[in-house]
């Protein structure tokens, strides 16, 4: 948390209801809660401690005590509830909630329902920005039952599953790791003991599931991506693919992370993306058709020629 | 900002919401402490944490009881989040909701909200569930502009690139709503130059996003559905056909989950039935497949399929 005055502000009208809402708080415990140091949440309280009003006579609203490491809250009166839900707030929670109360086939949808209502109740009239952002997520998670399933049991998977870059059915025994929503899809994270590694496997993709009676064991020091550092992450395998775009082509730089985006002119731009799979390269450009051009590496210009070449003489 | 500011808002918040009746600029500036004695300068930092505890969203009302002067207060009702009781399983999503902004403009308001309803006695984990994580980008440069606008009803302009158009136009629009579809945001809302509702991609949107009218002025039409004015007319499907096509023994398997009639031809190849739409739609989609797949009716999607392999050729 920053520290400007309104922030500190905030903090400081929460703090006493959190105390009153616990009758006995330690130091440590509440400063954990509101991400700052001991030191800091001690200056807050002698704040709240020193408050006195001085007119028409002077007198002193709050009665806490830090004594010995412990909070204790005798008299609050005005200040001992928190402030309501702005609209910013409201719409952080909301809308995420909402997303994730679409996913079908999650097992938490009901409590996310009934979160919603009742946040919603308690935002009142903040809760009218919430109404006006939102997020679709795509809605085929059919595997998404099972998925949960193993995960509360910690049990195997075995997957049936598309990989759309090779355009091939595979089959797997999967460790279940976790589940992740990120902008709207929905995957399982798992040790695939095929590829004796993590993996993330896109819940649409996954065309069967079942649950194995074999206890998940995913080796231990194995664990997820971060999150924060974005689901796709370079590895030195890498290509290096450069592709020309059209103006009807852009839409590739919107979709897919590109290392570079130079503008040619007349909306015209030259890409770099990385690609774990050559194939799906090559999908890909059969894909855009004239909307673009494989550039580089030379060895994938010539794979995606052929690959077309190949098709239409089947036309001829 | 100084610990001083901090006491006097402090201050001033408790002051207002212990009094029932509306307390005049003077009578405040005589019960809180580290007010200025100048009237003038008085006043200029009163006008200032006015604005302050407003952007707390801290409700102050003007009024006056009887025929006193007009002075301030916060009432209580407006002021306290009201009680709100969660079961253990909807206090567990709640830690789930907290992270999705991570990396985003949004971040700060759900770590603020997360804090209120802890001071209300819920204990969420802010680090969600260890098995459920998710999280929403929100990185396009006019996003925490228009999210705004949208929230405040304000009117907005900016330079926007059309799909196939190089030059960017200027834009002046009546913000809706904001959607996401697969990591890409939209904002739908009413066009003014082309009087019509419109969709924007926020990836396209070049440069500063501009407040063009007051707070308040945006009319959201009654019942509109952003979403479905946002994708329902991206997405309109044609009528549906049924094609023809040859796929490759073992090969295709991208579209067998889709065809119907599989019928063996040879040793090479199958036929099948596929159901589609717009020609030009589905020949980009079927090209991938390369020599693993032949379109043999109808005529249009045919050639439809030449011309895009031909253009890869180009």
């Amino acid at each position: 948390m920053t520290t400007t005055s309104s922030d500190r502000l905030s903090r400081l009208l929460a703090l006493v209801p959190y105390v009153v809402a616990r009758d006995t708080v330690s130091v440590a415990e509440a400063a954990e809660a509101f991400g700052v140091t001991e030191r800091q949440l001690r200056d807050d309280l002698s704040l709240l401690w020193c408050l006195e009003l001085r007119s028409p006579d002077p007198y002193c609203p709050i009665d806490i005590s830090y004594e010995g490491g412990d909070i204790t809250v005798a008299e609050a009166e005005s200040i001992s509830r928190p402030l309501r839900l702005g609209a910013d707030e409201a719409a952080a929670l909301l809308v995420a909630l909402r997303m994730l109360a679409e996913l079908p086939g999650a097992a938490e949808r009901d409590a996310l329902a009934r979160l919603v209502a009742k946040l919603e109740a308690a935002a009142g009239e903040a809760a009218a920005a919430a109404r006006q952002v939102s997020v679709e997520v795509d809605g085929r998670t059919g595997a998404l039952g099972q998925v949960q399933e193993a995960l509360r049991s910690g049990r195997r998977l075995h997957l049936r599953y598309y990989v759309a870059g090779r355009d091939e059915y595979t089959e797997r025994e999967v460790d279940p790791m976790r589940v992740l929503v990120v902008d709207g899809r929905t995957y399982l994270e798992g040790w695939c003991r095929r590829a004796e590694a993590v993996r993330l496997f896109r819940m649409d993709q996954i065309s069967a599931v079942s649950v194995l009676e074999v206890a998940a064991r995913v080796p231990d020091g194995v664990r997820g991506r971060d999150l924060d550092a974005g689901l796709f992450q370079a590895s030195a395998g890498d290509v290096r693919v450069t592709f020309e775009l059209t103006a009807a082509g852009r839409w590739v730089s919107d979709h897919y992370p590109c290392e570079s985006v130079e503008e040619l002119g007349e909306g015209r731009s030259r890409v770099v993306l990385r690609a774990s799979d050559p194939r799906w390269v090559r999908s890909l450009a059969l894909r855009l058709g004239e909307q673009a051009r494989v550039v580089a590496p030379p060895e994938l210009v010539a794979a995606v020629r052929g690959d077309a070449e190949r098709a239409l003489a089947l036309y001829a | 900002m100084s610990r001083r500011k901090t006491d006097r808002l402090l201050h001033l918040v408790v002051c207002l919401l212990a009094t029932r009746r509306y307390l005049s600029a003077e009578q405040i500036r005589r019960a809180v402490p580290g007010y200025p004695d100048s009237p003038e300068a008085f006043k200029r930092m009163f006008e200032r944490d006015k604005d302050e505890l407003r952007e707390l969203g801290i409700p102050l009302e003007l009024g006056s009881d009887e025929d006193d002067e007009v002075g301030y207060r916060i009432p209580p009702h407006a002021y306290e989040l009201p009680d709100v009781h969660l079961t253990p399983d909807e206090v567990a999503v709640l830690g789930l909701a907290a992270r999705v902004w991570q990396q985003t403009s949004m971040a700060e308001a759900a770590s603020g909200a997360l804090f209120k309803l802890r001071a209300a006695g819920i204990d969420a984990d802010p680090a969600g569930s260890p098995v459920l994580q998710s999280r929403v980008a929100a990185d396009d440069p006019a996003f925490q502009a228009l999210y705004e606008a949208v929230r405040d009803g304000r009117p907005v302009a900016f330079d926007y690139v059309k799909m196939g158009h190089p030059e960017a136009q200027r834009r002046l629009v009546e913000p809706w709503g904001l959607t996401s579809r697969r990591g890409r945001w939209y904002l739908v809302g009413f066009d003014r130059v082309r009087e019509a509702t419109r969709v924007f991609r926020l990836s396209r949107i070049a440069g500063a996003v501009a407040g063009v009218g007051p707070d308040g002025s945006v009319r959201v039409p009654e019942g509109v559905d952003i979403r479905a004015v946002a994708f329902d007319f991206a997405e309109r499907p044609a009528e549906r056909r049924t094609a023809r096509v040859r796929l490759r023994r073992g090969g295709a398997q991208g579209v067998r989950r889709f065809a119907s009639a599989v019928v063996p031809v040879d040793e090479e190849w199958e036929e099948a039935d596929l159901s589609v739409w717009d020609a030009e739609w589905t020949a980009s989609s079927l090209a991938r497949f390369a020599d693993d797949l032949v379109v043999l009716d109808p005529p249009d999607l045919r050639d439809a399929v030449i011309r895009h392999l031909k253009g890869v050729l180009s």
